[in-house]
């Protein structure tokens, strides 16, 4: 599975049917977005070779025509190799976009590394290069000599050293050029079998000796290393290296792994730019632990060791640790009341992250999108040195709809694969490390800072809308029994009266004629959510119904569920004669999120009791309610009057 | 797999690798007929075939081909 996490760059969302032809229009649009930031956004998705060289053809297009490209940086590499490089610049080049820099690529001829390097008058040095790719593969190495032969295995680790010093010395020669220079992936074809490790002069022996003296003249030094090497040990080397695609057309590699090398160089060019990012927001509810505090507890949620997703959630904190020890600034976005967030932190003795370690820590029930740019302007930096890691895929997509700058790493079901995944996308790229680097986490006092919100971020009604949620309700029933009886006693946030019921006492609701009762399902474009919200009425009067139980899941907080659910309310109750409804909000530890529910969907505060409890009332027929961009299913109830239609749409 | 079945999806790889929408792929379609179809462009169709098709070629296979009627004969005699 990790082999196909990298090939496929799965941190990235999978690219829109029509991405071909959004390519071929890209520069014919009228849009308000810059025709830059146009071509970034084709290039963010994980795009296979084809669709590579499609967003290629685009950009060349928007070159040629001398189209401002802002806020995109130019970049010109040189590329030189012993291998076909028609087949990577064209990746490189789209690859780039995804990384804000509009990538010129000059290329040597095939085989012409030395001359090329060398010759002051070549095309490479005529270009003036920021940077120049050294792109030699094992082939291009005097490797070959005796086996066991320990002078001549030290002979060619030096004269492999020395090609390679010798072109990057020519290419320095008359400029300040930056070298790339490229670790090399051994062949998996063994000679003697494991002892080719051990035996001096076996091309594995020799390769890796020679891999380890180039990256010591790397370090310090002004040059980069691409350590392809590792690079092709991690997706596996019998894959890496295919003979026929060299053989046919000299492919240094498979053409498989083109977007993920490409991805790899990228990052580098970006990282010269300054154009890494710098802090990680994290969500805490299914990312950092597993559960959901507010309703699980701290009892209920898992990070603790020894347990498998404990240990998953684990690995999420220990990583999320480690970055901050290299500077990366760690902050938090969760939907949650501040204080019920931060028991974990302070409570939990299996938390390896700390409220000292985050420097701004958000927990409320604004959309993320606004907390994460009241993050951005809390440590004054840009949106674009932001990475977001949230488990849920509405949140994710809401903020990359609505701050196309943020990095939103996909997740892949597991989380046990949450943090290989943030590793493998590569966010926080680094070509140095410095004393900096460590004060940077100090810098930023990390004092799990919660900063207030400003204005909205704009969007999100078009965002809900884009969602296509179906809303279903349904009376109790048999078959939804069960998680009926489930949300009664295990939700805790969304839940105005925190009344705990038996699911005998859920099927004597079910079969009580005067009670009013619904189950609330929602599905959207990203699936099926399965129930979500569960509501009970009890007549107080032959005129009014008491809303004796009303919660919902907090996942599908901020969709205007509530007000689909008071609409549904107020249907059944005018079908029934009914012309007031009554609520009350029952204050607890954990319900603080619903303290304004009644009064925010219209109800008249009636009085408040000894207990804090309040009391709402509605006129059912002067109340109206907007509705929501959602599709309404409506099925199952008993016909209440004789015009009651099924399957309503609104 | 049914040769109707592989002409169908070829024709998708077709318009993948060419960036073209328009291509109609038929049997005796060769490089001959389009512009964009180089020695470059081969590769890269043949490579799209194989991940597309979940086959491999070896080079003489590669080598024998003179039009889209012997990739697909190909396609069917390796695909499942």
């Amino acid at each position: 599975m990790s082999l196909d996490l990298l090939r496929s760059l799965s941190w990235l969302p999978e690219p829109l049917p029509d991405f071909s032809a959004r390519c071929r229009a890209v520069l014919d649009q009228d849009s308000e977005t810059a025709l830059g930031l146009r071509l970034q956004s084709l290039a963010s998705f994980a795009l296979n070779e084809n669709q590579l060289n499609h967003l290629a053809r685009a950009i060349a297009k928007a070159q040629n025509s001398h189209a401002a490209l802002k806020p995109l940086v130019p970049f010109r590499l040189g590329i030189l190799s012993n291998s076909t490089l028609d087949f990577i610049v064209p990746a490189l080049v789209a690859t780039a976009a995804r990384y804000g820099i509009v990538l010129e690529c000059i290329k040597a001829d095939y085989d012409q590394a030395v001359q090329e390097a060398l010759s002051p008058d070549s095309t490479m040095h005529r270009a003036m290069p920021e940077a120049v790719l050294v792109a030699v593969d094992y082939r291009a190495l005097p490797l070959r000599c005796n086996k066991g032969d320990a002078a001549e295995a030290d002979r060619a680790v030096s004269q492999s050293l020395a090609y390679i010093e010798t072109l990057r010395a020519g290419l320095k020669a008359n400029g300040k050029t930056v070298c790339i220079l490229q670790t090399i992936a051994p062949p998996p074809e063994r000679l003697f079998g494991s002892f080719d490790r051990a035996l001096p002069g076996t091309t594995a022996n020799i390769i890796q000796r020679l891999n380890l003296r180039l990256a010591e003249t790397i370090f310090g030094s002004a040059d980069i290393l691409l350590d392809v090497a590792s690079l092709a040990e991690t997706v596996g080397l019998a894959d890496w290296h295919s003979p026929t695609e060299w053989n046919l057309a000299k492919l240094p590699f498979s053409h498989r792994f083109l977007p993920l090398y490409a991805d790899h160089l990228a990052r580098l060019l970006a990282a010269l730019r300054g154009k890494s990012r710098r802090v990680l927001v994290l969500d805490l509810d299914n990312t950092v632990w597993g559960g959901v505090i507010g309703d699980d507890g701290l009892e209920g949620i898992q990070c603790a060791q020894g347990d498998a997703t404990g240990e998953a959630h684990r690995s999420v904190q220990r990583l999320a640790l480690e970055l901050r020890e290299r500077g990366v600034v760690l902050a938090v976005s969760s939907k949650n009341d501040d204080e019920t967030a931060r028991l974990p932190f302070r409570k939990h003795p299996e938390m390896l992250l700390q409220e000292e370690h985050i420097a701004v820590f958000q927990a409320n029930w604004n959309d993320k999108a606004t907390n994460i740019a009241a993050i951005a302007k809390e440590l004054s930096l840009g949106l674009d040195s932001i990475v977001f890691l949230d488990d849920n895929p509405v949140e994710r997509n809401l903020v990359r709809q609505l701050l196309p700058a943020v990095a939103v790493p996909e997740l892949p079901a597991d989380p046990a694969l949450y943090a290989r995944t943030l590793a493998a996308a590569g966010y926080f790229e680094s070509i140095s490390f410095s004393e900096e680097d460590v004060a940077r986490a100090r810098f930023y006092q990390d004092n799990a800072k919660r900063v207030g919100l400003e204005q909205k971020v704009g969007g999100l009604d078009a965002y809900l809308s884009s969602l296509q949620m179906e809303i279903t309700f349904q009376p109790f029933d048999e078959i939804g029994r069960a998680r009926i009886t489930q949300l009664i006693n295990k939700s805790n946030q969304y839940n105005l009266t925190t009344k705990r019921y038996t699911e005998p006492e859920v099927a004597a609701a079910q079969h009580d004629p005067q009670c009013f009762t619904l189950q609330v399902r929602l599905s959207d474009s990203f699936g099926d959510n399965g129930m979500i919200s569960v509501i009970i009425c009890r007549p107080q009067s032959h005129f009014a119904w008491e809303i004796d139980t009303w919660l919902m899941s907090c996942r599908v907080l901020g969709r205007r569920v509530e007000q689909m659910v008071l609409r549904e309310i107020l249907e059944h109750a005018r079908r029934n004669g009914i012309r007031k409804l009554t609520g009350a909000y029952r204050p607890t530890d954990r319900n603080k999120l619903v303290e304004d529910h009644y009064s925010k969907l219209g109800f008249t505060l009636l009085g408040t009791a000894a207990d804090a409890t309040t009391t709402w009332e509605l006129d059912v027929d002067a109340a109206v309610i907007e509705a929501a961009p959602m599709t309404v299913r409506s099925i199952g109830f008993m016909q209440e009057t004789s015009d009651l239609a099924n399957d309503r749409v609104s | 797999m049914e040769i109707g079945e592989i002409y169908k999806k070829l024709n998708t790889v077709f318009e993948d690798v060419f960036d073209d929408d328009t291509i109609v792929v038929r049997p005796e379609l060769s490089a001959d007929d389009v512009d964009a179809w180089d020695s470059l462009t081969h590769i890269r169709l043949l490579l799209t075939v194989e991940s597309t098709f979940n086959v491999k070629f070896s080079a003489s296979e590669i080598g024998k081909l003179k039009n889209v009627e012997g990739l697909a004969e190909l396609i069917r005699s390796k695909a499942n």
